[in-house]
């Protein structure tokens, strides 16, 4: 075991967990006044029920003797064998309890992401269940395939720090999400603007904050790894966020902060899976595409006329398919080659990788939105939805007039 | 007594108190209202997407004068006001039936 490595893990811990109330005030931005709460609320609650369930036995089923390929057994339920020690833990230099709470935040982080989708009109009751039951049945398995010595990771694709397990996957949800609740009221009639966008402005900074944490993180040690991740975190949300004004100049006219903010998360989410395989200068190409594909993802999105709120599937999708691709073109170092350094191979195995997540989290998060929607009831009546989340799911406000 | 009720726009606040200071006008009420003439709403865009606002935010003073400092207040407002574009606003005078200080217990005029 070593002393820096564990003290370095758990200061990432600590900072991946930051980026959740981060997420909540970057998403509580962009609603209307009315539901501000209830948005943040969908981020925060999340802190509370997925730790709780990672205990019990989400850890458990991500990381726990594989079986299959395809889900780890109930060898940690209820943290039993997660000790002080390395022992039964995926690295000899942490404490395996230090693993298991780093993966913790992150399995927090994830559902998180995917309330961008439903926001506005997602009942309080159904929102907990389904992100209950999605941790259990869509995240512990995907984090086991990829980190867990599951069959994605047996064929050899790479995913740093979590283009597929938390992007993807939660991008693919926010797709079902959007099928099987439908438009908001008055969708594509009314104008939905965003009612505090320096709050937003706010959690994109917190965001990129502690993305450092979920990135140089997963290095898992202190080390020269780390430190590369670090660096193609931070450049390649720059790049990100030009990306992204650039397009907005090209395409509307002018530059706007919300896009920067946006930019800059672009960036991240595509850096994400390729953050400790690629050098700097490919992390500022992946930024700086995830600022354009991202945003194009977006307007996209007003021609299909789906209404995904906060554009999740825009910025995660997106921007976690194209890290995912990334990967397999730009990876050079930690023993991974891509195609532009003479392995074309790699990049078959991301695409397979990112066929497979989508077509998994998709379909399960489709079924889950359903079985959700039939017992407790996913969606608000037009009546809540108008007075407004805040009062009709929690009665309470954001704003006194 | 008349209420001279300014509409116009919200930066223009402070010259037209300034203006109304001088000649000796000595309380104010001021709103922030929203609404459409001439001038028409204008564009915002939010990820690419495009909505068009129609109320523009204006500001709103009232002030309630004797008659015979209704022309004065008018001239001094307007003049304070006015850029010479679209969406300057508007002055309504409205006749007030009665005034109570509610301190005194004062009416009419001597209210004002």
């Amino acid at each position: 075991m070593n002393a820096a490595d564990t003290a370095f893990v758990l200061i990432c811990s600590a900072l991946v967990m930051f980026m959740t109330p981060g997420l909540a005030l970057f998403y509580g931005g962009m609603v209307r006044s009315k539901n501000v709460l209830a948005t943040i609320m969908q981020s925060f609650i999340l802190l509370g029920l997925v730790s709780v369930l990672w205990a019990v036995a989400g850890y458990t089923l991500a990381f726990g003797k594989d079986i299959g390929g395809v889900i780890g057994g109930l060898d940690f339920l209820f943290l039993n064998g997660v000790g002080l020690d390395a022992t039964g833990g995926p690295v000899e230099n942490i404490p395996h309890m230090a693993f298991m709470i780093f993966q913790c935040m992150f399995a927090v982080i994830t559902p998180a992401l995917i309330s961008g989708a439903f926001a506005e009109r997602m009942r309080f009751g159904g929102f907990l269940l389904f992100s209950a039951l999605w941790i259990l049945l869509v995240y512990a398995p995907m984090a086991h395939w990829v980190w867990g010595k599951g069959w994605m990771a047996e064929m050899g694709a790479l995913d740093f720090a979590g283009g597929a397990v938390v992007h993807m996957s939660s991008a693919a949800a926010a797709l079902a999400a959007t099928v099987v609740l439908g438009k908001r009221k008055g969708y594509g009639s009314q104008a939905f603007m965003p009612h505090n966008l320096p709050m937003t402005v706010l959690g994109a900074g917190i965001l990129w904050f502690g993305w450092f944490g979920f990135n140089a993180g997963s290095a898992l040690a202190a080390d020269g790894f780390a430190v590369n991740a670090f660096v193609t975190t931070h450049m390649a949300a720059a790049a990100g966020a030009l990306g992204w004004i650039l397009m907005e100049r090209l395409h509307s006219g002018k530059a706007t902060t919300l896009g920067a903010a946006s930019g800059a998360v672009a960036g991240l989410v595509a850096i994400t899976p390729a953050a400790g395989f690629v050098t700097v200068m490919p992390a500022i190409l992946i930024g700086l595409g995830g600022g354009v594909f991202c945003f194009l993802g977006v307007i996209l999105k007003s021609k299909l006329g789906y209404d995904d709120s906060l554009d999740v599937i825009g910025v995660h999708g997106v921007g976690g398919t194209w890290g995912a691709i990334a990967t397999g073109l730009f990876a050079s170092i930690n023993k991974a080659t891509g195609l532009f350094y003479g392995n074309p191979s790699q990049l078959w195995i991301q695409l397979a990788s990112v066929a497979a997540t989508w077509a998994f989290c998709f379909t399960a998060s489709l079924i889950l939105f359903k079985l959700v929607d039939a017992t407790v009831g996913l969606r608000a009546s037009a009546e809540e939805e108008d007075r407004g989340m805040d009062l009709s799911q929690h009665n309470e406000t954001g704003y006194q007039a | 007594m008349k209420k001279v009720e300014i509409i116009t726009r919200t930066f223009k606040l402070d010259d037209i108190k300034a203006a109304l200071s001088e000649i000796g006008i000595k309380g104010m009420t001021v709103s922030e209202v929203k609404g459409f003439g001439r001038q028409g709403g204008h564009k915002e865009v939010y990820r690419g997407a495009e909505y068009q606002v129609d109320f523009v935010v204006k500001v709103k003073i009232e002030v309630v004068v004797e008659d015979s400092r209704v022309a004065d207040v008018v001239a001094a407002a307007t003049k304070a006001a006015r850029t010479g574009q679209v969406g300057d606003g508007k002055i309504f005078v409205i006749p007030v039936e009665e005034v109570v200080r509610i301190r005194t217990g004062e009416t009419g005029d001597a209210a004002v």
